[in-house]
């Protein structure tokens, strides 16, 4: 049974909606900036959103005194981009999932409520702690959109979304659900920015992912859905068919990536082998490419390893947006059913000298026109969690 | 649901102090037995970073793959409806104390969500599927239907499924202030299980299926729900064990009803309880049932 | 630079949580990294990096420079003891 992508919702710091994206795409322009959403002793630059909490409370229809974590409203924004452009509001008749996912869940919140608390226990207000766990956006996306049918809420770090939306298709596939609306959020917070600061690998300027002088991550937020349908029921219309999907181990180490890049070579293969097709098929890959050396050397001998020398067209798009962690599956796999759909190739920005060992060069220039009928899409998380996607026409 | 019959062939649970039922405090807090680190856990290199959850949690998942002899898995799948809480709220009082200044990662590492299946990968060379939930209540309950999907779609013959939460001071306190201990007891727990598609002599259950909806209902209407969901397995000699059945000996948890599993998963093999099993489960308006069967 | 030595093998032991390693077992020319020495991995290299940082005010920005630098505590004292600021 195929299942259908029949609607796309994204929030980054490229563009609040799917078309802002696309202009953004077409004149370079990257989102990063400095932080401006909390006070903080971090030059890097971010990839913020660039709507505050209120504005986007007032987009959903929120009232402005609601306590709503940035990662649930992000999210809110996003899933309602996709649910209304496959045109979801009527249909009830089928079985409705939504499968989200995130990686700090109301961590923006929580940092509200505990500096207080750790003072005096008695303190720090309630609402402000109890979106701390992951699941809290995804109820509040459910509650949104009306949707009282299975929900779950996937946590992998970085490979999140893909997971999530990896699990909607197989739902799909295995005739419990009908629809689902499967993808990740993730807001910009203190505890993200520091630990990544911690681990050493915050660029202090622009990311070059792939580049041979690249020198760690920007961090991003924002959220992005995709509405996945069985063929067997009706849809407006249709972008194109989720055909693979795998998710693999590196088991090599807590955060970094085997040099050869095993996980991500089981991850790609995996899902060219659930869509029935051999490598030279594909015609772009939206890689992980974070910009941290360990990721884009390990990325690249997967790819070489996985693609030998017909390497496909390829480029990461966190340049734009940034990392957006638990969301980058999401707004990724958004960015990937418009490559195909649409038949464009995203630059990835700041790239001059390909990495030495492979030599790897990946597309600079936004191109349209091209025929595109297969791409994948990468996500690759802490714990050697390795997960790809395959979009086919 | 199933369309081919699915075994539960190991478990592992650290298991409440009490097994019986005693004297109902609400908000005391359920001390458990914590299994032997150093033996389950011989690296001393990934053992020594783990704060107690991952300890827990990785331990008890070793633990549940040294006892089942058909080994390796094909996949390992967690649940945990809060967390490594302990080591965010370390990287937090540091990141306060430091003011954002000279921190140490190590926390921040394992304050990630997924952190208890990667080390288990890790220490069992694991290259297969890998996922993590965490949604309240039906952390466990996604774990085990992701499963059930992995046997069916012939990706997996065996799958290992967890579920871990701890209970700090820090959640203790802040659950205390939201009224969940009025009429709870503070329970902790790490369950593990492995779930596969041929039965082996040490088999400990069959699993017949698995519900998860969503709302405000009356006992009334979860009993009628019950009913039809018997009915509709055309079973009638079934024990159903209540939230307040299990919860008086773990405590309340999210990932509770992993604890109630592998006691029903015991009693079934033991032949202590001979009739198929009905669980059910419910947190903050998410409700499951679980259905299980003996060998 | 015995002192230092020492001072250094405790620092290891806390902030690396070396249980069951005592500092004498902790050779000076042995190596901190992989599986022939302690087995140290690149998160303990970001502790170590910190306990520079904080205990001797020097600072090393790219991990990459510390791969020398760190390869054993003698190696780690000859360099604090040439770099240290406090």
């Amino acid at each position: 049974m195929k299942v259908l992508v029949t609607g796309i919702g994204c929030v980054s710091a490229i563009g609040t909606n799917v078309n802002d994206h696309l202009l953004s795409f077409q004149e370079k322009r990257s989102g990063l900036g400095p932080v401006t959403l909390f006070p903080t002793n971090h030059t890097e630059p971010v990839a913020e959103v660039k709507l505050s909490n209120t504005v986007l409370k007032n987009k959903l229809g929120l009232p402005e005194q609601a306590v709503i974590s940035r990662t649930a409203l992000l999210g809110m924004l996003a899933a309602r981009e996709a649910f209304e452009d496959a045109d979801l509001s009527g249909v009830t008749n089928l079985r409705i999932g939504l499968i989200s996912s995130n990686s700090t869940g109301g961590m923006d919140l929580s940092e509200h409520f505990y500096p207080e608390f750790r003072q005096d226990p008695t303190r720090g207000n309630l609402h402000d702690i109890a979106s701390h766990d992951p699941g809290d956006s995804t109820e509040r996306i459910a509650r949104l959109l009306g949707l009282n049918g299975f929900r779950t809420t996937i946590s992998t770090a970085c490979s999140s979304a893909t997971n999530a939306i990896m699990l909607g298709a197989r739902l799909i596939r295995q005739g419990i659900l009908d629809i689902v609306i499967a993808g990740g959020t993730d807001a910009l917070c203190k505890f993200t920015l520091n630990g990544f600061g911690s681990l050493l690998i915050l660029d202090k300027t622009p990311c070059r992912p792939f580049d041979a002088s690249r020198a760690g991550l920007n961090l991003g937020e924002g959220a992005g859905y995709l509405v996945l349908q069985s063929e067997k029921t009706s849809y407006r219309k249709t972008y194109c068919t989720l055909a693979g999907y795998a998710n693999a181990n590196d088991a090599f180490h807590q955060t970094a990536s085997s040099s050869d890049g095993n996980g991500a070579y089981l991850a790609m293969k995996g899902a060219l082998e659930k869509a029935g097709l051999s490598p030279d098929s594909i015609d772009y890959i939206n890689a992980h490419g974070t910009g941290t050396p360990n990721n884009d050397a390990s990325e690249s001998a997967a790819i070489q390893r996985l693609f030998g020398n017909r390497i496909p067209p390829f480029s990461s798009t966190k340049a734009f947006t940034g990392h957006t962690l638990g969301a980058a599956g999401g707004v990724e796999a958004v960015f990937s059913v418009l490559a195909l759909h649409h038949g464009i190739l995203y630059p990835n920005l700041n790239f001059n000298q390909p990495i030495a060992e492979t030599g790897l060069i990946p597309v600079t220039e936004y191109q349209t026109g091209v025929s595109i009928r297969s791409v994948l899409s990468n996500s690759f998380g802490f714990g050697g969690n390795n997960t790809s996607l395959l979009f086919r026409k | 649901m199933s369309k081919q019959t699915i075994y539960i062939n190991s478990i592992a649970s650290t298991l409440p102090d009490t097994q019986d039922s005693p004297e109902f405090v609400p908000g005391k807090q359920v001390s458990i037995q914590e299994p032997d680190y150093k033996t389950l856990i011989p690296d001393a290199t990934l053992r020594r970073r783990m704060s107690r959850i991952v300890r827990m949690g990785v331990a008890t998942g070793m633990q549940c793959l040294n006892k089942f002899p058909n080994a390796p898995v094909d996949a390992i799948l967690t649940a945990t409806g809060y967390g490594c809480l302990g080591d965010t709220e370390k990287f937090m009082n540091t990141l306060l104390d430091n003011h954002e200044q000279m921190l140490t990662p190590t926390a921040f590492i394992q304050s990630t969500f997924n952190t208890i299946g990667a080390q288990i990968a890790l220490l069992s060379k694991n290259h297969g599927y890998n996922n993590t939930y965490t949604h309240r209540a039906f952390s466990f309950e996604s774990a085990l239907l992701d499963a059930i999907l992995l046997l069916r779609e012939e990706e997996a013959s065996n799958v290992l499924v967890g579920a871990i939460d701890e209970m700090t001071p820090t959640v203790y306190e802040i659950l205390k202030r939201l009224g969940l201990w009025r009429n709870a007891l503070a329970g902790e727990g790490a369950n593990f299980a492995i779930l596969s598609t041929t039965a082996i002599p040490e088999s400990y259950a069959v699993l017949e299926g698995i519900e998860l909806f969503n709302g405000t209902y009356s006992a009334a209407e979860i009993q009628e729900r019950i009913h039809n969901y018997l009915v509709q397995k055309e079973e009638k000699n079934v024990t159903v064990l209540f939230p307040s059945d299990y919860k008086k000996i773990c405590g309340e948890y999210p990932t509770a009803m992993a604890y109630a599993f592998n006691t029903c998963c015991k009693h079934l093999q033991s032949g202590e309880i001979k009739t198929p099993i009905l669980v059910y489960n419910t947190f903050l308006g998410n409700h499951s049932f679980i259905f299980l069967k003996p060998v | 630079m015995e002192q230092l030595i020492q001072e250094l093998k405790a620092s290891l032991i806390e902030a690396l949580n070396l249980e069951d390693i005592t500092p004498e077992e902790i050779e000076n020319n042995a190596p901190l990294f992989g599986e022939a020495g302690l087995g140290l991995d690149s998160i303990d290299a970001l502790e170590i990096i910190l306990i520079l940082e904080r205990n001797y005010g020097i600072r090393i920005a790219n991990p990459a420079e510390g791969k020398e630098i760190f390869y054993s505590v003698q190696t780690l004292a000859d360099y604090i003891t040439a770099n240290r600021k406090q």
